[in-house]
């Protein structure tokens, strides 16, 4: 059994030797990656049906589709995006060739979550083969019937000189984390990602966190109460309330809460049927710990259950539940819920919406459900946060133009699309000069005059729009 | 006193008094006037702290800095504004852009080898794109450092922007406090420890450190022209640039005309006695001088090695016949010492670097297209110039970083907007198409899962998109076929 260190200079060997440079390389290894989701579609439904009792409709769209849609779009745009791109130039520098070149940083480091095992471990895989990296995974031992399948699907349709699988828990994580990668790209909670970045500044290594926070879900002024209510219903109730960006809680005013409540109750009957314990469509806690921290939440709230509220401990189940009259220092609103629990915040203007949010950490995301294009906009000018979407939950992230990553608390950096492959790129700044115009380099060697000067403050100034400025010749 | 200043600045922050890009114009025309009605003050201040000479300051900071904000000021609407993104079928009628935001409150720490343009360079992306910041400028380059102290809340909104001085602890207690970006230029060391407080925070940075940048010059070339630029960037600020040539690697037969030339261009520069020269600046302390002479022991002078410890000058120095293990091989010189390391030909110079640290620029001298080629595709670095030396940094356009030891983020021009700002995906739907959405709703059928992955996929089948092609042609095709029968028949 290969120990860490080995697999790590097995992998950096294997860079050295430039083998992931091409471009077919890299297109044969995420064709590759697609063959893999085309061959094991049933064992992927199965590990997640074991691991989370995931829905068969679930897996499909958020672990097999969405990154299977983004393997395609990285197919389709590598070889455009690995082009060096050329940049403007000034007069000075009008005779030189500038441009960028992206070149891969060399061994990286994923590492996975439970809530989404595939998505979140392989996603970023895609932009780390597309750079051309190397690259180690180490999945979340949680999910431990897809850490197996990981570990037996990626050597297998994976080149093994260059991707390796590394099992295990939070020791065997500490470890690797001594080692010297050329970037970690981690997903999880805060607290793990402060250890990673001070393991990573031992280093010098550059990081993506992508973490959590309590995503607020804003609802004020006129709406389509009944679209609003199944949007923020199936968002937040989709893998149980295990998503990162499901919308936390809710802030609203008391008329709007009254009018949402029975069409948010119509929209879980029609998902889920009048008892979700017994569709196939709707999932369940991870993990007896989890379970537990959930239940106790409940019961330290002071606020009133009005839909759900019923839990089963054989079967981790919790049911969709949604809890009103909750206030600012509620159980509930001192961390990431992270689970089927819904509570409701009423508020009395946007404003006091505004100023609650703000007063709290930034989020991965944030909604606004609002008829009213003016209180979206407002909401999205005085906010900030990951990423922010209007009148849904969730699916801004389905989107690979556009970046998916947290800001403050909620993590830095960011992937998906053309994003994991800049995250997983060196943007080299090129400067091609000839050797003609020697003498017009006079200007700026020693002994230095103030006619020089002036010579090349003229020619070096950035006169127009998209030319690029130059500071001296 | 630092968490006040910066519990201050965030108060600020939070007012959203930045926000208008208005007022963000405002503040560099501000910092432009700052540099054009007392660049005197600022080059008396350069001069008192590295004998740097008056054309020497304009030429190496200050335009630079001017040309940063006349940018920022001129392109700041276009780089602030929302910008659009691919879209799929599912929101086709949705708007769907990135937009750039402030991070909040920023802290620069700047160095003392180029102490305006390392502060004032970060400075002016950092209120371009909304920030408050904190600046700390060197305590090595002391009469700068408090003369911008000075200067900036004069210019500047002072609750926006503020100077905290001081030396080590200051520094350390800054640190502790929680920034929304911290931006640091220096060295490898400091900038683990710069790395390491700002986890606790989980605050994002930009690393600007240094390292080795090794110069190839290849025996094809103009040497002539070469030594001349390259002379030009390793002396200028007596070699105290991080983007310097550190070392230079060539073929032992050229090795001595190298020597005569850079000798000749010497002479050229600063005549016959360097020390007099305006134009030759001192080494910044004389713990430097030290660590720099040092760095000489084992070596074979070929050219210069005076020094006078009383003024912190070096003279303008190159060893020649350095070998690997010598202890100048070992650290970042910072100074004026231009060692030549020979190696057999280009696949050897490759290695030379490869084993090393990626260093924050690599140069390469040869009239050979492959030679150049092939140094850029087998190594990297931070930026690279081809036959020339520094200059991959004067040009606004091109990002500036480090890469492994050499740093992690970049700047200048645009990039450094983009770097302290925070890049917020945004997806603005409206009620409509709710019948669109009911694809993704349980309970599961097989239709609506057909429905729902047509509508977030982005390949109509297969993924080189010449299946659409393919489709289009063929039902072109039949459509052709179908006239021409109708036509004959």
């Amino acid at each position: 059994m290969e120990g860490q260190k080995q697999v790590l200079e097995r992998l950096r060997g294997a860079f050295r030797s430039g083998v992931t440079l091409p471009v077919h390389f890299r297109l044969t290894q995420l064709e590759a990656m697609m063959s893999l989701f085309e061959d094991n579609e049933t064992q992927i439904l199965e590990a997640l049906h074991e691991d989370l009792a995931k829905p068969k409709f679930e897996t499909v769209l958020s672990e097999i589709d969405i990154v299977v849609n983004d393997i395609c779009y990285n197919i389709s745009n590598l070889q455009t995006w690995m082009q060096p791109s050329y940049v403007g130039t000034n007069l000075a520098t009008k005779l030189d060739d500038c441009f960028v070149r992206r070149e891969p940083l060399g061994v990286v480091l994923i590492i996975g979550a439970w809530n989404y095992p595939i998505q979140l471990i392989l996603s970023p895989l895609i932009g780390a083969i597309a750079a051309g990296n190397c690259a180690i995974l180490k999945p979340s031992e949680i999910s431990k019937a897809t850490e197996k399948l990981l570990a037996e699907l990626i050597p297998k349709y994976l080149s093994q000189e260059c991707y390796a699988v590394v099992c295990g828990g939070a020791e065997e994580t500490k470890t690797l984390l001594e080692n010297r990668f050329d970037h970690i790209f981690y997903t999880g909670s805060q607290s793990v990602a402060r250890c990673v970045l001070q393991a990573a500044a031992v280093h010098l290594t550059p990081v993506t966190l992508e973490l959590g926070g309590k995503c607020p879900c804003l609802i004020y002024g006129r709406l389509d109460m009944k679209a609003a209510a199944k949007r923020l219903v199936w968002a937040k109730f989709f893998n149980s309330g295990q998503s990162c960006v499901a919308p936390d809680y809710v802030l609203c005013t008391d008329e709007v809460k009254d009018m949402l409540l029975p069409f948010m109750k119509e929209a879980l009957e029609s998902f889920y049927g009048s008892e979700p314990q017994e569709s196939p469509d709707y999932g369940r806690i991870v993990t007896d710990r989890h379970w537990d921290r959930l239940i106790e939440l409940m019961k330290r709230s002071e606020g009133k259950i009005v839909i759900g509220g019923e839990s089963v401990k054989e079967t981790r189940y919790i049911a969709p539940t949604v809890i009103v009259d909750v206030k600012g220092t509620d159980a509930l609103m001192q961390e990431e819920i992270f689970g089927p629990i819904l509570p409701i915040l009423t508020i009395k203007s946007l404003d006091e919406g505004i100023n609650f949010i703000n007063e709290k950490e930034k989020a991965l995301a944030l909604y606004a459900f609002s008829d009213e294009s003016q209180v979206v906009t407002t909401v999205l000018e005085r906010t900030s946060s990951g990423g922010f979407c209007s009148n849904d939950g969730i699916v801004h992230m389905t989107l690979p133009g556009l970046p998916f990553g947290g800001v403050g608390a909620s993590g830095m950096g960011n992937c998906h699309g053309r994003w994991g492959f800049e995250t997983f790129s060196h943007k080299r700044g090129c400067m091609l000069r000839g050797w003609g115009l020697e003498r017009v380099n006079v200007l700026r060697y020693p002994p230095y005059t103030e006619s020089n000067l002036s010579w090349l403050r003229w020619a070096t100034t950035a006169k127009k729009k998209g030319w690029g400025g130059c500071s001296l010749m | 006193m630092e968490k006040q200043v910066v519990d201050g600045l965030r108060e600020v922050f939070q007012s959203g008094r930045s926000r208008p890009l208005q007022y963000r114009k405002q503040q560099l025309r501000a910092l432009l006037r700052l540099i054009t009605e007392r660049h005197a003050d600022i080059e008396q201040a350069l001069k008192q702290d590295l004998n740097r000479s008056m054309h020497g300051t304009s030429l190496f900071e200050l335009i630079g800095i001017e040309n940063d904000i006349k940018v920022a000021e001129r392109e700041m609407t276009e780089w602030a504004a929302p910008r659009p993104v691919k879209k799929n079928l599912n929101s086709a009628l949705d708007d769907v852009y990135v937009k750039p935001e402030p991070l909040g409150v920023v802290l620069i720490i700047g160095t003392w080898n180029y102490p305006w343009a390392m502060i004032f360079q970060p400075l002016v992306g950092a209120i371009a794109a909304g920030n408050a910041a904190v600046v700390k400028p060197s305590e090595l380059s002391e009469h700068s450092s408090r003369l911008m102290k000075e200067l900036l809340p004069l210019y500047l909104d002072k609750e926006m922007y503020q100077v905290v001085t001081g030396g080590v602890p200051e520094t350390q207690e800054l640190l502790k406090q929680r920034f929304d970006h911290i931006f640091y230029t220096g060295s490898s060391t400091v900038g683990k420890l710069v790395m390491e407080a700002a986890s606790r925070h989980l605050t994002p940075v930009t690393l600007e450190l240094g390292g080795k940048s090794p110069c190839y010059i290849d025996k094809n070339c103009d040497i002539a022209v070469a030594c001349r630029r390259i002379t030009w960037g390793k002396f200028a600020n007596c070699g105290q640039t991080c983007i310097a040539p550190d070392y230079i690697l060539c073929e032992p037969s050229i090795q001595d005309r190298i020597v005569e030339e850079i000798q000749k261009t010497l002479l050229e520069f600063y005549q016959t006695d360097p020390k007099s020269s305006p134009d030759y600046c001192r080494i910044i302390n004389t713990r430097h001088f030290d660590r720099v002479l040092a760095l000489m022991n084992e070596c074979t002078i070929a050219l210069g090695g005076e020094n006078d410890r009383s003024q912190c000058y070096i003279a303008p120095t190159v060893l020649k016949d350095v070998l690997p293990h010598f202890k100048i091989m070992q650290e970042e010189i910072f100074g004026p010492l231009l060692p030549i390391v020979t190696v057999n030909g280009l696949s050897e110079a490759i290695n030379f670097i490869n084993a090393r640290e990626k260093p924050l620029a690599l140069y390469v001298f040869s009239s050979d297209k492959t030679v150049i080629k092939r140094m850029l595709k087998e190594t990297t670095s931070g930026g690279v110039t081809v036959n020339d030396v520094l200059m991959h940094y004067t040009v606004d356009t091109l990002p500036f970083g480090g890469v492994g030891n050499s740093g992690m983020g970049r700047y200048h021009g645009k990039h450094t907007f983009d770097q302290l700002s925070h890049h917020r995906a945004c997806l603005i739907k409206s009620f409509a198409m709710e019948s669109l959405n009911d694809a993704r709703y349980p309970p599961l059928t097989t239709a609506r899962l057909r429905k729902a992955k047509f509508f977030m996929g982005h390949r109509m089948c297969s993924c080189n998109g010449m299946c659409v092609w393919a489709v289009i042609a063929t039902v072109l095709a039949i459509g052709l076929l179908v006239g021409l029968l109708v036509v004959l028949i």
